[in-house]
Protein backbone atom coordinates (compact mmCIF):
# COMPACT_ATOMS: atom_id res chain seq x y z
CA UNK A 1 0.00 0.00 0.00
CA UNK A 2 1.02 3.14 -1.00
CA UNK A 3 1.31 6.45 1.73
CA UNK A 4 0.46 8.54 -1.11
CA UNK A 5 -1.29 7.31 -4.41
CA UNK A 6 -2.71 10.24 -6.79
CA UNK A 7 -4.38 8.94 -10.70
CA UNK A 8 -5.03 11.54 -13.07
CA UNK A 9 -5.01 14.29 -10.10
CA UNK A 10 -6.10 17.62 -12.06
CA UNK A 11 -7.09 20.84 -10.68
CA UNK A 12 -8.51 23.83 -12.68
CA UNK A 13 -9.27 27.20 -11.06
CA UNK A 14 -11.87 28.09 -13.47
CA UNK A 15 -9.78 28.24 -16.49
CA UNK A 16 -6.39 28.77 -14.93
CA UNK A 17 -4.41 25.76 -14.91
CA UNK A 18 -3.83 24.25 -11.28
CA UNK A 19 -2.57 21.08 -12.08
CA UNK A 20 -2.86 18.48 -14.87
CA UNK A 21 -2.46 14.72 -14.73
CA UNK A 22 -0.79 13.66 -11.41
CA UNK A 23 0.02 10.65 -11.22
CA UNK A 24 2.41 9.69 -8.65
CA UNK A 25 2.88 7.16 -6.07
CA UNK A 26 4.88 7.54 -2.69
CA UNK A 27 5.78 3.94 -1.01
CA UNK A 28 5.14 4.03 2.90
CA UNK A 29 8.33 4.42 4.63
CA UNK A 30 9.39 6.76 1.70
CA UNK A 31 11.48 9.78 1.55
CA UNK A 32 10.11 11.68 -1.00
CA UNK A 33 10.83 15.01 -2.58
CA UNK A 34 8.77 17.31 -4.62
CA UNK A 35 10.69 19.88 -6.96
CA UNK A 36 9.55 22.74 -8.74
CA UNK A 37 9.75 26.61 -9.39
CA UNK A 38 7.47 28.89 -7.09
CA UNK A 39 3.93 28.62 -8.94
CA UNK A 40 4.82 24.79 -10.56
CA UNK A 41 1.32 23.27 -9.08
CA UNK A 42 3.34 22.11 -6.31
CA UNK A 43 0.87 23.52 -3.58
CA UNK A 44 -2.23 22.76 -5.16
CA UNK A 45 -1.06 18.97 -4.96
CA UNK A 46 -0.01 19.04 -1.55
CA UNK A 47 -3.71 21.38 -0.84
CA UNK A 48 -5.41 18.59 -2.86
CA UNK A 49 -3.89 15.53 -0.58
CA UNK A 50 -5.36 17.98 2.32
CA UNK A 51 -8.89 18.32 1.27
CA UNK A 52 -8.46 21.92 1.50
CA UNK A 53 -9.35 22.34 -2.18
CA UNK A 54 -11.27 19.77 -4.22
CA UNK A 55 -9.62 18.28 -7.44
CA UNK A 56 -11.59 19.16 -10.67
CA UNK A 57 -10.87 15.72 -11.82
CA UNK A 58 -9.19 12.60 -10.96
CA UNK A 59 -8.66 10.99 -7.76
CA UNK A 60 -5.88 10.67 -4.75
CA UNK A 61 -5.36 8.09 -1.67
CA UNK A 62 -3.99 8.01 1.54
CA UNK A 63 -2.73 4.90 2.79
CA UNK A 64 -5.44 3.38 0.31
CA UNK A 65 -8.38 5.66 0.86
CA UNK A 66 -10.24 8.14 -1.21
CA UNK A 67 -9.37 11.62 -0.62
CA UNK A 68 -12.89 12.43 -0.30
CA UNK A 69 -14.36 10.02 1.39
CA UNK A 70 -12.51 9.80 4.65
CA UNK A 71 -10.82 12.77 5.27
CA UNK A 72 -11.11 13.27 9.12
CA UNK A 73 -9.30 9.69 9.13
CA UNK A 74 -6.43 10.37 6.46
CA UNK A 75 -5.79 13.46 8.56
CA UNK A 76 -5.70 12.16 11.73
CA UNK A 77 -2.57 10.24 10.25
CA UNK A 78 -1.32 13.46 8.88
CA UNK A 79 1.01 15.61 9.80
CA UNK A 80 1.40 18.89 8.02
CA UNK A 81 3.26 21.48 7.34
CA UNK A 82 2.39 24.57 5.32
CA UNK A 83 4.40 26.93 2.98
CA UNK A 84 3.27 30.35 5.11
CA UNK A 85 3.29 29.53 9.05
CA UNK A 86 0.25 31.60 10.14
CA UNK A 87 -1.36 31.35 13.76
CA UNK A 88 -4.04 33.17 15.63
CA UNK A 89 -1.49 36.07 16.38
CA UNK A 90 -2.71 36.89 20.01
CA UNK A 91 -2.35 33.54 21.52
CA UNK A 92 0.87 31.87 22.95
CA UNK A 93 3.38 28.91 21.20
CA UNK A 94 2.43 26.70 23.77
CA UNK A 95 -1.14 27.41 23.54
CA UNK A 96 -1.20 26.68 19.72
CA UNK A 97 0.63 23.69 20.12
CA UNK A 98 -1.92 22.37 23.17
CA UNK A 99 -5.24 23.96 20.61
CA UNK A 100 -3.58 21.76 17.72
CA UNK A 101 -3.60 18.92 19.97
CA UNK A 102 -6.77 18.92 21.29
CA UNK A 103 -8.30 19.31 17.70
CA UNK A 104 -6.38 16.19 17.19
CA UNK A 105 -8.51 14.59 20.29
CA UNK A 106 -4.90 13.64 22.20
CA UNK A 107 -1.97 14.78 24.40
CA UNK A 108 1.13 15.35 22.69
CA UNK A 109 2.41 17.15 25.93
CA UNK A 110 5.66 15.02 26.02
CA UNK A 111 6.58 15.28 22.73
CA UNK A 112 5.89 18.72 22.37
CA UNK A 113 8.26 19.20 25.04
CA UNK A 114 10.88 17.34 23.68
CA UNK A 115 10.58 19.15 19.97
CA UNK A 116 10.26 22.42 21.48
CA UNK A 117 13.63 21.98 23.27
CA UNK A 118 15.19 20.41 20.29
CA UNK A 119 14.12 23.42 18.01
CA UNK A 120 15.00 25.87 21.02
CA UNK A 121 11.57 27.35 20.81
CA UNK A 122 10.16 30.22 23.08
CA UNK A 123 6.70 28.47 24.39
CA UNK A 124 5.57 31.96 26.31
CA UNK A 125 5.52 34.25 23.67
CA UNK A 126 3.12 35.45 21.63
CA UNK A 127 2.71 34.38 17.96
CA UNK A 128 2.32 37.54 16.86
CA UNK A 129 5.89 38.47 17.77
CA UNK A 130 7.42 35.72 16.24
CA UNK A 131 9.83 35.84 13.74
CA UNK A 132 8.86 33.63 10.16
CA UNK A 133 11.60 31.50 10.84
CA UNK A 134 10.08 30.63 14.81
CA UNK A 135 6.31 30.20 13.22
CA UNK A 136 7.96 28.06 10.81
CA UNK A 137 9.33 26.47 14.34
CA UNK A 138 5.61 26.07 15.63
CA UNK A 139 4.54 24.34 12.45
CA UNK A 140 7.18 21.88 12.85
CA UNK A 141 5.66 21.21 16.43
CA UNK A 142 2.17 20.74 14.99
CA UNK A 143 2.84 18.54 12.52
CA UNK A 144 4.80 15.98 14.41
CA UNK A 145 3.72 16.36 18.11
CA UNK A 146 1.46 13.69 17.12
CA UNK A 147 3.90 11.43 15.77
CA UNK A 148 1.70 11.22 11.66
CA UNK A 149 1.78 8.02 9.42
CA UNK A 150 2.71 10.74 7.03
CA UNK A 151 4.50 13.95 6.92
CA UNK A 152 3.71 16.02 4.10
CA UNK A 153 6.18 19.73 4.63
CA UNK A 154 5.51 22.13 1.92
CA UNK A 155 8.90 24.26 1.84
CA UNK A 156 9.96 24.05 5.52
CA UNK A 157 13.09 25.51 5.15
CA UNK A 158 12.62 28.49 3.81
CA UNK A 159 13.03 31.29 6.69
CA UNK A 160 14.93 28.37 8.83
CA UNK A 161 18.87 29.54 9.66
CA UNK A 162 21.04 26.60 8.68
CA UNK A 163 21.42 25.12 11.84
CA UNK A 164 17.90 25.05 12.47
CA UNK A 165 17.21 23.56 8.95
CA UNK A 166 19.81 20.94 9.77
CA UNK A 167 18.36 20.07 13.05
CA UNK A 168 15.31 20.04 11.10
CA UNK A 169 16.05 17.21 8.89
CA UNK A 170 17.57 15.22 11.59
CA UNK A 171 14.33 15.45 13.12
CA UNK A 172 12.71 14.12 9.97
CA UNK A 173 15.40 11.52 8.98
CA UNK A 174 14.93 10.06 12.61
CA UNK A 175 11.00 9.96 11.93
CA UNK A 176 11.46 8.38 8.77
CA UNK A 177 13.76 5.55 10.40
CA UNK A 178 10.42 5.23 12.87
CA UNK A 179 8.84 4.03 9.47
CA UNK A 180 6.97 7.52 9.07
CA UNK A 181 6.51 8.47 5.34
CA UNK A 182 8.04 12.08 4.00
CA UNK A 183 6.36 13.77 1.32
CA UNK A 184 7.86 17.47 1.19
CA UNK A 185 8.17 19.53 -1.58
CA UNK A 186 11.16 22.02 -2.00
CA UNK A 187 12.57 24.93 -4.92
CA UNK A 188 16.20 24.15 -3.29
CA UNK A 189 17.41 20.97 -5.11
CA UNK A 190 20.07 20.20 -2.98
CA UNK A 191 18.40 19.37 0.43
CA UNK A 192 16.01 17.06 -1.39
CA UNK A 193 19.13 15.93 -3.15
CA UNK A 194 20.91 15.06 0.16
CA UNK A 195 17.66 13.37 2.22
CA UNK A 196 15.37 12.77 -0.15
CA UNK A 197 15.10 8.78 -1.66
CA UNK A 198 12.89 9.55 -4.60
CA UNK A 199 11.73 12.56 -6.09
CA UNK A 200 9.17 14.15 -8.83
CA UNK A 201 9.59 17.48 -10.72
CA UNK A 202 7.03 19.42 -11.23
CA UNK A 203 6.72 22.44 -13.71
CA UNK A 204 3.56 24.27 -15.28
CA UNK A 205 1.49 21.81 -13.37
CA UNK A 206 2.67 18.94 -14.75
CA UNK A 207 4.62 15.69 -13.69
CA UNK A 208 8.12 15.83 -15.70
CA UNK A 209 9.59 12.93 -14.11
CA UNK A 210 9.06 10.85 -11.12
CA UNK A 211 12.36 8.77 -10.34
CA UNK A 212 14.78 7.80 -7.47
CA UNK A 213 17.47 10.26 -6.94
CA UNK A 214 20.14 8.14 -7.38
CA UNK A 215 18.99 8.00 -11.43
CA UNK A 216 18.00 11.88 -11.40
CA UNK A 217 21.56 12.57 -9.82
CA UNK A 218 22.99 10.96 -12.71
CA UNK A 219 21.46 13.27 -15.08
CA UNK A 220 22.03 16.72 -12.83
CA UNK A 221 24.22 19.25 -14.35
CA UNK A 222 26.91 21.32 -13.17
CA UNK A 223 27.08 25.24 -14.23
CA UNK A 224 30.91 25.94 -14.28
CA UNK A 225 32.70 29.10 -15.06
CA UNK A 226 36.33 28.51 -16.03
CA UNK A 227 38.85 31.87 -16.57
CA UNK A 228 42.30 31.70 -17.86
CA UNK A 229 40.83 29.85 -20.88
CA UNK A 230 38.89 30.59 -23.89
CA UNK A 231 36.74 27.35 -24.53
CA UNK A 232 35.78 24.39 -22.77
CA UNK A 233 37.65 21.33 -22.26
CA UNK A 234 36.67 18.65 -24.71
CA UNK A 235 34.48 16.47 -22.51
CA UNK A 236 31.08 14.95 -23.24
CA UNK A 237 27.92 16.20 -21.49
CA UNK A 238 28.70 19.91 -21.90
CA UNK A 239 26.23 22.59 -23.46
CA UNK A 240 25.07 25.29 -23.04
CA UNK A 241 28.45 27.09 -23.69
CA UNK A 242 28.92 30.79 -23.34
CA UNK A 243 32.01 32.80 -23.82
CA UNK A 244 33.11 36.23 -22.42
CA UNK A 245 36.13 37.77 -22.22
CA UNK A 246 38.64 35.68 -20.30
CA UNK A 247 35.65 33.59 -18.76
CA UNK A 248 33.98 30.62 -20.54
CA UNK A 249 30.40 29.12 -18.65
CA UNK A 250 28.70 25.74 -19.76
CA UNK A 251 26.69 23.24 -18.56
CA UNK A 252 28.57 19.74 -17.38
CA UNK A 253 26.35 16.82 -16.55
CA UNK A 254 29.15 13.78 -16.42
CA UNK A 255 31.35 12.67 -14.05
CA UNK A 256 32.98 15.02 -11.71
CA UNK A 257 36.48 13.29 -11.58
CA UNK A 258 36.21 13.93 -15.23
CA UNK A 259 36.11 17.05 -15.21
CA UNK A 260 38.45 17.52 -12.84
CA UNK A 261 41.07 15.54 -14.45
CA UNK A 262 40.27 18.04 -17.49
CA UNK A 263 40.83 21.03 -15.67
CA UNK A 264 43.91 20.30 -14.06
CA UNK A 265 45.44 19.99 -17.53
CA UNK A 266 44.33 23.71 -18.13
CA UNK A 267 45.64 27.07 -17.13
CA UNK A 268 43.32 28.55 -15.11
CA UNK A 269 43.12 31.72 -13.33
CA UNK A 270 39.76 31.03 -11.85
CA UNK A 271 36.99 27.98 -11.43
CA UNK A 272 33.47 27.88 -9.99
CA UNK A 273 31.58 24.87 -10.00
CA UNK A 274 27.96 25.57 -8.93
CA UNK A 275 24.35 24.28 -8.80
CA UNK A 276 22.97 25.53 -11.70
CA UNK A 277 20.17 27.70 -11.34
CA UNK A 278 16.76 25.98 -11.00
CA UNK A 279 15.65 27.28 -14.32
CA UNK A 280 18.33 25.32 -15.90
CA UNK A 281 17.39 22.25 -14.65
CA UNK A 282 13.91 22.35 -15.70
CA UNK A 283 15.00 23.04 -18.87
CA UNK A 284 16.81 20.02 -18.74
CA UNK A 285 14.01 18.27 -17.61
CA UNK A 286 11.74 20.34 -20.07
CA UNK A 287 13.46 19.65 -23.14
CA UNK A 288 13.82 15.92 -22.15
CA UNK A 289 9.56 15.65 -21.65
CA UNK A 290 9.22 17.29 -25.00
CA UNK A 291 11.43 14.86 -26.83
CA UNK B 1 -15.40 21.33 21.44
CA UNK B 2 -11.97 22.33 20.93
CA UNK B 3 -13.03 24.61 18.71
CA UNK B 4 -15.89 25.87 20.64
CA UNK B 5 -13.72 26.63 22.88
CA UNK B 6 -11.31 28.30 21.09
CA UNK B 7 -13.54 30.43 19.57
CA UNK B 8 -14.83 31.68 22.91
CA UNK B 9 -11.95 32.44 24.02
CA UNK B 10 -10.94 34.46 20.57
CA UNK B 11 -13.88 36.59 21.21
CA UNK B 12 -13.73 37.36 25.00
CA UNK B 13 -12.45 40.56 24.50
CA UNK B 14 -14.80 41.74 21.96
CA UNK B 15 -17.57 40.46 24.06
CA UNK B 16 -16.96 42.30 27.07
CA UNK B 17 -16.35 45.27 25.37
CA UNK B 18 -19.82 45.12 23.24
CA UNK B 19 -21.67 43.80 26.43
CA UNK B 20 -20.32 46.50 28.54
CA UNK B 21 -21.14 48.93 25.94
CA UNK B 22 -24.66 48.31 25.75
CA UNK B 23 -25.33 47.61 29.28
CA UNK B 24 -24.03 50.68 30.01
CA UNK B 25 -26.01 52.62 28.11
CA UNK B 26 -28.81 51.12 28.53
CA UNK B 27 -28.82 51.52 31.93
CA UNK B 28 -28.08 55.55 31.71
CA UNK B 29 -30.92 55.35 29.65
CA UNK B 30 -33.31 53.72 32.45
CA UNK B 31 -31.79 55.40 35.16
CA UNK B 32 -32.51 59.02 33.39
CA UNK B 33 -35.93 58.26 33.50
CA UNK B 34 -37.21 60.15 36.36
CA UNK B 35 -35.64 62.55 35.15
CA UNK B 36 -37.35 62.69 31.86
CA UNK B 37 -40.42 61.92 33.32
CA UNK B 38 -40.86 65.28 35.04
CA UNK B 39 -40.29 66.58 31.58
CA UNK B 40 -42.30 64.03 30.12
CA UNK B 41 -45.79 66.05 30.05
CA UNK B 42 -44.48 68.43 27.64
CA UNK B 43 -42.22 66.30 25.51
CA UNK B 44 -44.67 63.75 24.98
CA UNK B 45 -46.64 65.92 23.47
CA UNK B 46 -44.06 67.02 21.41
CA UNK B 47 -42.69 63.24 20.56
CA UNK B 48 -45.93 62.34 19.20
CA UNK B 49 -46.93 65.42 17.25
CA UNK B 50 -43.46 64.83 15.03
CA UNK B 51 -45.27 64.07 11.78
CA UNK B 52 -43.88 61.44 9.66
CA UNK B 53 -40.55 61.43 12.00
CA UNK B 54 -42.10 60.21 15.19
CA UNK B 55 -43.70 57.62 13.36
CA UNK B 56 -40.28 56.45 11.71
CA UNK B 57 -39.73 55.65 15.36
CA UNK B 58 -42.61 53.92 16.05
CA UNK B 59 -43.60 57.11 18.99
CA UNK B 60 -46.84 58.00 17.35
CA UNK B 61 -48.13 55.02 19.19
CA UNK B 62 -45.73 54.98 22.29
CA UNK B 63 -47.09 56.89 25.45
CA UNK B 64 -43.58 58.00 26.61
CA UNK B 65 -44.99 59.26 30.01
CA UNK B 66 -45.25 55.22 31.01
CA UNK B 67 -41.44 53.77 31.23
CA UNK B 68 -42.46 50.63 28.79
CA UNK B 69 -43.30 53.24 27.01
CA UNK B 70 -39.98 54.94 26.71
CA UNK B 71 -38.01 52.08 27.48
CA UNK B 72 -39.26 49.97 24.56
CA UNK B 73 -38.08 53.22 22.28
CA UNK B 74 -35.25 53.43 23.66
CA UNK B 75 -34.62 49.98 24.35
CA UNK B 76 -35.13 49.62 20.54
CA UNK B 77 -32.12 52.03 19.97
CA UNK B 78 -29.88 50.57 22.46
CA UNK B 79 -30.10 46.81 22.29
CA UNK B 80 -31.68 46.10 19.02
CA UNK B 81 -28.81 48.29 16.85
CA UNK B 82 -26.02 47.50 19.33
CA UNK B 83 -26.74 43.86 19.47
CA UNK B 84 -27.21 44.30 15.79
CA UNK B 85 -23.96 45.47 15.21
CA UNK B 86 -22.02 42.99 17.78
CA UNK B 87 -24.58 39.99 16.00
CA UNK B 88 -23.01 41.37 12.20
CA UNK B 89 -19.84 41.18 13.41
CA UNK B 90 -19.86 37.96 15.29
CA UNK B 91 -21.96 36.15 12.18
CA UNK B 92 -20.07 37.36 9.12
CA UNK B 93 -16.56 36.95 10.73
CA UNK B 94 -16.96 33.51 12.07
CA UNK B 95 -16.33 31.29 8.97
CA UNK B 96 -14.39 34.37 7.04
CA UNK B 97 -12.09 34.92 9.77
CA UNK B 98 -9.90 32.22 8.97
CA UNK B 99 -9.15 32.57 5.83
CA UNK B 100 -8.62 36.46 6.53
CA UNK B 101 -5.61 35.72 9.05
CA UNK B 102 -4.96 32.31 6.54
CA UNK B 103 -5.26 30.18 9.63
CA UNK B 104 -7.71 28.36 7.92
CA UNK B 105 -4.81 26.34 6.62
CA UNK B 106 -4.09 25.30 10.22
CA UNK B 107 -7.08 24.63 11.74
CA UNK B 108 -8.64 22.68 8.71
CA UNK B 109 -5.94 20.46 8.21
CA UNK B 110 -6.76 18.76 11.54
CA UNK B 111 -9.31 16.04 11.53
CA UNK B 112 -12.02 18.22 12.41
CA UNK B 113 -14.79 17.60 9.71
CA UNK B 114 -15.86 20.83 8.01
CA UNK B 115 -19.35 20.62 9.37
CA UNK B 116 -18.43 19.89 13.24
CA UNK B 117 -16.42 23.33 12.40
CA UNK B 118 -18.77 24.97 11.54
CA UNK B 119 -21.17 23.91 13.91
CA UNK B 120 -19.19 25.00 16.73
CA UNK B 121 -18.51 28.16 15.16
CA UNK B 122 -22.41 28.77 14.91
CA UNK B 123 -22.66 27.82 18.77
CA UNK B 124 -19.64 30.02 19.61
CA UNK B 125 -21.74 32.60 17.86
CA UNK B 126 -25.21 31.96 19.71
CA UNK B 127 -22.92 31.62 23.24
CA UNK B 128 -21.43 34.87 22.71
CA UNK B 129 -24.84 36.74 21.79
CA UNK B 130 -27.19 35.11 24.74
CA UNK B 131 -24.33 36.17 27.23
CA UNK B 132 -24.58 39.36 26.20
CA UNK B 133 -28.28 39.14 26.61
CA UNK B 134 -28.02 37.84 29.64
CA UNK B 135 -25.77 40.72 31.15
CA UNK B 136 -27.87 43.63 29.20
CA UNK B 137 -31.38 42.42 30.58
CA UNK B 138 -30.12 41.86 34.29
CA UNK B 139 -28.39 45.27 34.24
CA UNK B 140 -31.73 46.96 32.79
CA UNK B 141 -33.73 45.13 35.75
CA UNK B 142 -31.56 46.56 38.24
CA UNK B 143 -31.76 50.06 36.96
CA UNK B 144 -35.43 49.61 36.41
CA UNK B 145 -35.84 48.36 39.71
CA UNK B 146 -33.30 50.81 41.25
CA UNK B 147 -35.52 54.26 39.95
CA UNK B 148 -38.91 52.14 41.86
CA UNK B 149 -40.13 51.35 38.18
CA UNK B 150 -41.40 47.50 37.82
CA UNK B 151 -42.96 47.10 34.27
CA UNK B 152 -45.73 44.58 33.32
CA UNK B 153 -43.16 41.21 33.28
CA UNK B 154 -44.81 39.68 29.95
CA UNK B 155 -44.23 42.73 27.91
CA UNK B 156 -40.56 43.33 28.97
CA UNK B 157 -39.63 40.08 28.40
CA UNK B 158 -41.01 39.74 25.52
CA UNK B 159 -39.24 43.19 24.02
CA UNK B 160 -35.95 40.97 25.53
CA UNK B 161 -36.87 38.12 23.28
CA UNK B 162 -37.95 39.43 20.24
CA UNK B 163 -34.43 41.71 20.25
CA UNK B 164 -32.71 38.55 20.96
CA UNK B 165 -34.01 36.60 17.99
CA UNK B 166 -33.13 39.64 16.16
CA UNK B 167 -29.63 39.23 16.96
CA UNK B 168 -30.00 35.42 16.17
CA UNK B 169 -31.11 36.22 12.92
CA UNK B 170 -28.84 38.76 12.00
CA UNK B 171 -25.74 36.86 12.94
CA UNK B 172 -27.43 33.68 10.80
CA UNK B 173 -28.01 35.78 7.94
CA UNK B 174 -24.01 37.16 8.57
CA UNK B 175 -23.10 33.75 9.08
CA UNK B 176 -24.16 32.05 5.90
CA UNK B 177 -22.88 35.26 3.87
CA UNK B 178 -19.69 34.43 5.94
CA UNK B 179 -19.17 31.19 4.27
CA UNK B 180 -19.22 32.41 0.47
CA UNK B 181 -16.14 34.95 1.20
CA UNK B 182 -12.79 34.93 1.94
CA UNK B 183 -11.55 38.20 2.92
CA UNK B 184 -12.83 40.47 5.99
CA UNK B 185 -16.51 41.19 5.21
CA UNK B 186 -17.12 44.05 8.62
CA UNK B 187 -18.30 46.32 6.09
CA UNK B 188 -20.65 43.78 4.60
CA UNK B 189 -22.03 43.11 7.86
CA UNK B 190 -22.41 46.42 9.41
CA UNK B 191 -24.04 47.50 6.42
CA UNK B 192 -26.74 44.75 6.53
CA UNK B 193 -27.56 45.35 10.05
CA UNK B 194 -27.43 49.09 9.11
CA UNK B 195 -29.87 48.49 5.97
CA UNK B 196 -32.14 46.44 8.21
CA UNK B 197 -32.55 49.18 10.50
CA UNK B 198 -33.31 51.42 7.88
CA UNK B 199 -35.91 49.26 5.82
CA UNK B 200 -37.83 49.29 8.97
CA UNK B 201 -37.94 53.31 9.95
CA UNK B 202 -39.08 53.38 5.74
CA UNK B 203 -41.46 50.58 6.65
CA UNK B 204 -43.00 52.90 9.38
CA UNK B 205 -43.13 56.07 7.57
CA UNK B 206 -45.30 55.22 4.49
CA UNK B 207 -47.96 52.23 4.80
CA UNK B 208 -46.64 51.39 0.91
CA UNK B 209 -43.64 49.77 2.56
CA UNK B 210 -45.01 47.80 5.48
CA UNK B 211 -44.48 44.47 3.31
CA UNK B 212 -40.53 45.58 4.42
CA UNK B 213 -41.04 44.40 7.80
CA UNK B 214 -41.66 41.08 6.73
CA UNK B 215 -38.01 41.32 5.15
CA UNK B 216 -36.08 43.20 8.64
CA UNK B 217 -36.29 41.53 11.68
CA UNK B 218 -36.43 44.86 13.53
CA UNK B 219 -40.32 44.64 12.10
CA UNK B 220 -41.16 42.08 14.72
CA UNK B 221 -38.61 44.39 17.35
CA UNK B 222 -40.80 46.95 17.17
CA UNK B 223 -41.55 47.95 20.92
CA UNK B 224 -44.27 50.10 20.07
CA UNK B 225 -46.61 47.14 18.71
CA UNK B 226 -45.10 44.60 20.97
CA UNK B 227 -46.62 47.08 24.16
CA UNK B 228 -49.68 47.99 21.97
CA UNK B 229 -50.61 43.93 21.20
CA UNK B 230 -48.71 42.71 24.10
CA UNK B 231 -47.36 40.34 21.35
CA UNK B 232 -44.83 39.89 19.03
CA UNK B 233 -46.42 39.76 15.50
CA UNK B 234 -46.06 36.10 14.21
CA UNK B 235 -45.64 36.99 10.93
CA UNK B 236 -43.31 39.15 10.82
CA UNK B 237 -41.03 36.76 13.39
CA UNK B 238 -42.29 33.76 11.40
CA UNK B 239 -40.03 35.01 7.95
CA UNK B 240 -37.44 35.89 10.14
CA UNK B 241 -36.97 32.07 11.44
CA UNK B 242 -36.91 31.00 8.32
CA UNK B 243 -34.29 33.52 6.76
CA UNK B 244 -32.60 32.39 9.86
CA UNK B 245 -32.67 28.89 9.02
CA UNK B 246 -31.78 29.66 5.26
CA UNK B 247 -29.02 31.55 6.49
CA UNK B 248 -27.31 28.51 8.89
CA UNK B 249 -28.62 26.27 5.89
CA UNK B 250 -25.91 28.17 3.26
CA UNK B 251 -23.18 28.07 5.67
CA UNK B 252 -23.54 24.17 5.55
CA UNK B 253 -23.72 23.66 2.60
CA UNK B 254 -21.29 26.22 1.06
CA UNK B 255 -18.57 25.85 3.78
CA UNK B 256 -18.28 21.87 3.23
CA UNK B 257 -17.74 22.63 -0.72
CA UNK B 258 -15.43 25.78 -0.33
CA UNK B 259 -12.12 25.52 -1.89
CA UNK B 260 -10.08 27.42 1.00
CA UNK B 261 -7.48 29.63 -0.83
Amino acid sequence: MEAVRTISLTKYYGKSRGIKDINLAVPEGDFFGFIGPNGAGKSTTIRTLLGLISPSSGTAEIFGQDIRGHKDKILSDIGYMPSEANFYPAMKVREVIRFSAELRGRDCSVEAARLCERLELDTGKKIGALSLGNRKKVSIVCALQHKPKLCIFDEPTSGLDPLMQREFYAILEERNAQGAAIFLSSHVLSEVQRHCRHAAVIREGEILVVDSMEHLGKTRAKRVTLRGVDAPPALEGIRDVKKGGDAVNFLYSGSPEVLLNALAALPLTDVTITEPDLEEIFMHYYREGEK
Amino acid sequence: MAVLKHELRQGRNALVIWTGIIAFMLGVCVLIYPEMKKQMSEISGMFADMGSFSAAFGMDKINFGEFIGYFGVECGNVLGLGGAFFAALLGISALAKEEKEHTAEFLLTHPVSRGKIVVQKLCSVFLQIAVLNVVVIGVAVLSAFFVGEMPEAKIFALLFLAYFVLQIEVAAICFGISAFISRGGLGIGLGIAALLYFLNIISNLTENAEFLKYITPFGYTEGADIIANGSINKGYLSVGLVLTVIGIGMAFYRYSRKDIA
